[in-house]
């Protein structure tokens, strides 16, 4: 195995009774890159974290943090590697230095050491002001800068996060996304599951999707977005009224059509402009009010749905789409 | 697959007393900023006390001592019967909010989570003995046998809460919720330190429910305070032989909840949170 690679899993399994959560799973993060593990609830991507991370021991596999190995050597795979649970886990009744300092104290750091690598971290996370009010008080926000900085408080090289922003408003997304960025630039290892496809293309160097327990696809943001095929031309319509004649007129023009009839939308896939400049003369001579006609390059959503036929987040709207359209095709 | 490692970690890891010294200061803290944690060894019991003491207390005939006197050390049993509860409480709360998550992916012994949770508890246990004494003092209660047989009833009492931790631990492990812990603490634990000396002598109750009354280790826990703080009278020669030889068989039952529940702690324990 190469020494730069931070963490590897090899073949993960693991079994509660006959249903296997994680399913063969395997990876390897080069040190100092970023990998999401991208997958909707249940795929197995906390079980994986978990197992990686010691609390959970494989059924079957094994893994590498490090340069250690999970199964053999927890130990130092404990020493050297900070967790960044899916719940936020700090000590609601402590205050953000007491929190710090415990975890400072459990990791083995002197005490010198810890107060000021604790006041380093508040300031780094925007906590300085409120670091002697108990956690109980802190937004969801504020917890979970407060979860990732007890995690840094020994520096540890590899640090694993189990949906680091998950019911996070987008701007406490945004800031914790600069911290992880600045932590990258510093060296440190990072291996953060999300559902949020944007969060995998914004941050990670290395993608892994997974569904069902089993890796599905392993690449790069680009690699993956270029699998989901061609871009797609997206018209949307002035008046709903007119959405089924202009689904006829598209289907003459491209192959695949969709419908989103609460959005007034049609999205077809088209292999480049000279579909769009197409569809855009066919509608102009056919009379119907169109808002808006454009080309979608593909994003990681739609990888994601390419890859496993469902959507990476569980939209009811979604589904009552794939209804109507059955009903209107 | 063996790799050189990169960055060998530099930090050398706790020893089980250092760890363990901070998590009973993290559950002390929890203490100090809840006070209301404490309810259930310190007003819950002085209510009990004073209840017992003036409500039932002069329908309850004792002889040889009176009523109170012979209250008081039920109490204090009761009270450290409980820290099971108050283990099982702090344990299952930990895990529902993944701090044992927490804590294992730090680099302490195992051991530490168990160990801390135990310490706190039994110093909780404590301040509610103390509460108790001094109510005690406050309503009558004495010392009558000497400063080394007190010392003995204190000692056999941290004796039986450290077994009493035990069985904590492993409804702690076992249960999925602070509420499913009260319901089920409630629902055993009470009854358990009524049908026994605590409350009432066992000789005018029905010889069947007398039998019980005896065997259960809260009387013999009971029967020993009582003589060695010189709150009543030695067992009478009806009573059930543990009565006869309270303080051998406090220390025999003690041995024996332990041997029982700490291998079923530990396994629920590492059950529950291996996974």
């Amino acid at each position: 195995m190469d020494s730069n690679v931070a963490v590897e899993a090899v073949d993960l399994v693991k079994r509660f009774g006959d249903n296997a959560a994680v399913d063969g799973v395997s990876f390897a993060v080069p040190a100092g890159t970023v990998l999401g593990m991208l997958g909707p609830n249940g795929a197995g991507k906390t079980t994986t974290v978990r197992m990686l991370t010691t609390l959970s021991r494989p059924t079957s596999g094994t893994g590498m943090v490090a340069g250690y190995d999970i199964i053999r050597q927890p130990e130092m795979v404990r020493r050297s590697m900070g967790l960044t649970g899916q719940a936020a886990t700090v000590d609601e009744l402590l205050t953000a230095r007491e929190n710090l300092r415990m975890v400072g104290g459990l990791s083995g750091m002197p005490r010198a050491t810890i107060r000021p690598a604790a006041d380093d971290l508040l300031e780094r996370f925007l906590l300085t002001d409120a670091a002697d009010r108990i956690v109980k008080t802190y937004s969801g926000g504020m917890r979970r800068r407060l979860d990732l900085a007890v995690s840094l408080i020994a520096a540890p090289p590899v640090l694993f996060l189990d949906e680091p922003t998950t019911g996070l408003d987008p701007r406490s997304r945004n800031d914790l996304w600069d911290v992880l960025r600045g932590l990258v630039r510093e060296g440190t290892t990072l291996l953060l599951t999300t559902q949020y496809l944007e969060e995998a293309d914004q941050l990670a160097d290395d993608i892994v999707v997974i569904d069902k327990g089993h890796v599905i696809a392993h690449g790069t943001p680009t690699d993956l977005k270029s699998q989901a095929g061609r871009a797609s031309v997206v018209l949307t319509v002035t008046h709903s009224c007119d959405l089924r004649r202009a689904e006829e007129l598209m289907r003459r023009c491209v192959e695949e059509v969709h419908l989103e009839v609460g959005a007034r939308r049609l999205t077809a896939q088209a292999s480049g402009l000279a579909d769009m400049s197409r569809i855009g003369e066919v509608f102009a001579a056919s009379g119907i009010a169109v808002d808006d006609l454009g080309l979608q390059r593909p994003s990681l959503d739609d990888v994601f749905l390419h890859l496993t036929g469902h959507r990476a987040e569980d939209e009811p709207d979604s589904t009552s789409d794939v209804q109507l359209e059955g009903a209107l095709g | 697959m063996s790799a050189v490692p990169a960055h060998p970690p530099v930090l050398t890891p706790p020893s089980l007393l250092r760890a363990s010294a901070i998590v009973v200061r993290r559950n002390l803290i929890h203490i100090k900023r809840m006070p209301e944690l404490l309810l259930d060894v310190t007003i819950q019991p002085v209510m009990f006390v004073l209840l017992f003491a003036y409500v039932f207390g002069s329908s309850i005939s004792v002889p040889g001592t009176n009523y109170r006197e012979f209250l008081v050390p039920g109490i204090m049993a009761q009270t450290i019967v409980f820290s099971s509860f108050v283990v099982a409480l702090g344990l299952t709360s930990d895990l529902d909010k993944g701090i044992v998550d927490r804590f294992k992916s730090l680099p302490i012994p195992r051991s530490t989570i168990l160990v801390g949770r135990s310490i706190s508890s039994l110093i909780h246990s404590s301040i509610g003995v103390s509460v108790m004494a001094v109510t005690g003092l406050l309503i009558g209660w004495r010392v009558r046998d000497g400063v080394w047989h007190a010392v003995g009833a204190f000692v056999l009492l941290l004796v039986f809460g450290f077994a009493m931790i035990w069985v904590g631990i492993w409804v702690g492990s076992i249960m999925r919720s602070v509420e499913s812990v009260n319901g089920f603490m409630f629902t055993v634990m009470f009854p358990l330190t009524f049908v026994a000396n605590t409350f009432a002598p066992t000789a005018s109750m029905p010889s069947w429910l007398r039998t019980i009354a005896e065997w259960n280790p809260i009387s013999s826990l009971t029967q020993s305070l009582r003589e060695l703080w010189g709150n009543g009278p030695q067992a009478g020669s009806t009573a059930a032989w543990p009565l006869q030889h309270a303080e051998v068989t406090t220390v025999v039952w003690a041995l024996l909840v332990t041997a029982v529940f700490a291998p079923l702690a530990l396994a629920a324990f590492r059950r529950r949170s291996r996974d």
